[in-house]
């Protein structure tokens, strides 16, 4: 990283000097910027990010710090303004982020698929159920050991979405919240045979260090579609945080976005497996994926 | 020996499976961020445990258990502060220092002050009243008599920076939160430490990676020790 003709050392300049740089650069007006990406564990810690910015970082010439923190911690640094653009895991708590006026210019970026894992002999017999509201009823009623990641995280989020849904309330000696990572959810479960949720990229990633195995399959492997784990990247609201580094966090979206960089997603193999399945791109216009979920303008009058 | 020195002669004793530069990256940051912190919190530290060791005031006890009550405060929750005053809505805000090294020596510097002044505070009230008067007593100026009662107390400040040291190095909570444990996509580290990129490690569950880059963070602190008690019995210290 060479920040020659700039006196500031390249760790003080951090994201959003559009203003004091644009001098500088003889390609293009951004080069040298660092974007603050936030991002979800899973889209780091499964080696993603890191095989793929290259490609943004040369093209633009700047530099992306991604930050991986969980949906929740990810959004809220994005909050108060110390990200630049965020990139997670959960649409219900996107749609908040939106609607509150932080985050714009939503894209649905790729997708994978949450799964059931437990040990091999599945104390609960959940195995092979058609239904993940069904198998956590199931873990439920036989007080079976889960882990729940407890920290607001993109998967914590859809696993108490799957709870409601089951008409469950978890609690008890068997359910452990560890306010931990997915890899390390995934170890405390494997250390005490117990069941969890996991995002299959972070379990793919994660298999051969563990014991334990999938047992309800998410819709990518033909479970049920409630299952499905969609990532989405957002802008910072530049009217909301006037240092967002506002045209960096679109560059980076419409790269991400593009044909290339959803190729190079599809492409991305651990363990000989693909982790995560492109959806930017589509012939048929989703209109939705802008805004929050349900939203409708039936102030406007255009 | 420059820091940069030290940081790459030591990952070559061990083969991780990791990208070139990574390790002796983060071991740069991990010392360039800890030895800054700690180097400011010495200046900042020893004229005030001067000042406390030479005058009486009221309240004097009070700010001692303040201080005391510093060197235990929790890491993460230092994190947290410091997270509120750099964040963008922060008052330091436009400064941007959110996820960068001088956040994080902000964040070292506080956990390293406390044990830094009190130890300090306790090796100078040490020093016997009969030094301080015989330097007086020679004709010695107030900086004088300072400076001979540093002298005295060096052992014991050693070891004040020491356990600054030891506690900076060896934190994570307050790093993570603040630094947010970047590298580039390249492997090199630009917030990541020792200590965080063992959190890393340990959270995807490769812990025997963990614990090698624990050794090598022991390694660190024991070297660092090792030079430090040099310099302590050889040093500057005698002018």
């Amino acid at each position: 990283m060479s920040t020659a003709g700039c006196t500031g050392g390249d760790d003080g300049n951090s994201e959003g000097e559009g203003g004091s740089q644009e001098n500088q650069g003889e390609q293009a007006a951004v080069a040298g910027e660092t974007l603050t990406l936030t991002t979800t564990t899973s889209t780091y810690d499964t080696g993603l990010l890191d095989e793929i910015h290259p490609q943004f970082e040369e093209m633009y010439g700047v530099t992306v710090d991604a930050v991986a923190q969980g949906t929740g911690a990810a959004l809220e640094s994005a909050r108060n303004g110390d990200s630049d653009v965020v990139m997670v895991h959960a649409r219900g708590l996107e749609d908040e982020f939106m609607r509150n006026g932080y985050g714009i210019n939503r894209r649905d970026l790729m997708f994978n698929d949450f799964v059931i894992v437990g040990s091999e002999d599945d104390p609960a017999g959940i195995q092979g159920m058609d239904s993940a509201t069904e198998a956590l009823t199931t873990i439920a009623e036989a007080e079976a050991q889960f882990v729940s990641r407890g920290d607001n995280s993109g998967t914590h989020t859809k696993e108490l979405n799957l709870w409601e849904a089951a008409g469950t309330e978890p609690g008890g000696d068997w359910y452990q919240e560890t306010g931990t990572g997915m890899g390390e959810a995934l170890n405390i479960a494997n250390q005490q045979g117990a069941y969890t949720l996991s995002d299959r990229g972070t379990f793919i990633s994660q298999r051969s260090e563990i014991d334990l195995t999938i047992l309800v399959q998410g819709p990518i492997e033909g479970g049920p579609e409630i299952l499905a784990n969609p990532y989405g990247v957002m802008a910072v609201n530049p009217g909301v945080h006037d240092n967002a580094n506002y045209d960096l966090a679109m560059a980076y979206i419409g790269w991400i976005t593009s044909p290339g960089a959803q190729e190079a997603i599809a492409d991305y193999q651990m363990n000989g497996e693909q982790l995560f399945f492109p959806e930017a791109i589509s012939e048929d216009p989703d209109f939705q994926q802008y805004v929050p979920e349900g939203w409708s303008s039936d102030s406007a009058d255009e | 020996m420059s820091l940069e020195a030290v940081a790459q002669s030591l990952p070559a004793l061990v083969d991780l499976p990791f990208r070139e530069g990574y390790v002796t990256s983060i071991i740069y940051v991990s010392l360039y961020v800890s030895v800054v912190a700690v180097t400011l919190s010495t200046l900042f530290s020893i004229p005030v445990a001067l000042a406390m060791g030479f005058t009486d005031f009221p309240g004097k006890q009070f700010v001692k258990s303040v201080i005391n009550t510093g060197m235990g405060f929790p890491s993460v929750v230092v994190g947290l502060l410091v997270l509120f005053t750099v964040s963008n809505q922060g008052p330091l805000g436009e400064l941007e220092l959110i996820f960068t090294r001088e956040a994080m020596i902000i964040s070292q510097f506080v956990l390293a002050t406390p044990p830094i002044t009190a130890i300090s505070l306790a090796a100078i009230t040490g020093v016997s009243d009969n030094v301080r008067e015989a330097a007086r007593a020679l004709g010695g100026t107030r900086l004088d008599v300072a400076l001979v009662v540093i002298k005295e107390a060096r052992y014991g400040i050693g070891t004040a920076v020491l356990a600054g040291f030891g506690r900076a190095i060896s934190e994570v909570g307050s790093v993570l939160i603040v630094g947010g444990n970047i590298t580039s996509s390249q492997g090199i580290s630009k917030t990541r430490t020792l200590t965080t990129a063992i959190q890393l490690e340990a959270r995807q569950g490769q812990y025997e990676t963990a614990m090698i880059l624990g050794a090598v963070l022991v390694a660190i602190v024991l070297v660092v020790n090792g030079i430090v008690v040099r310099i302590g019995d050889t040093g500057p210290m005698d002018r």
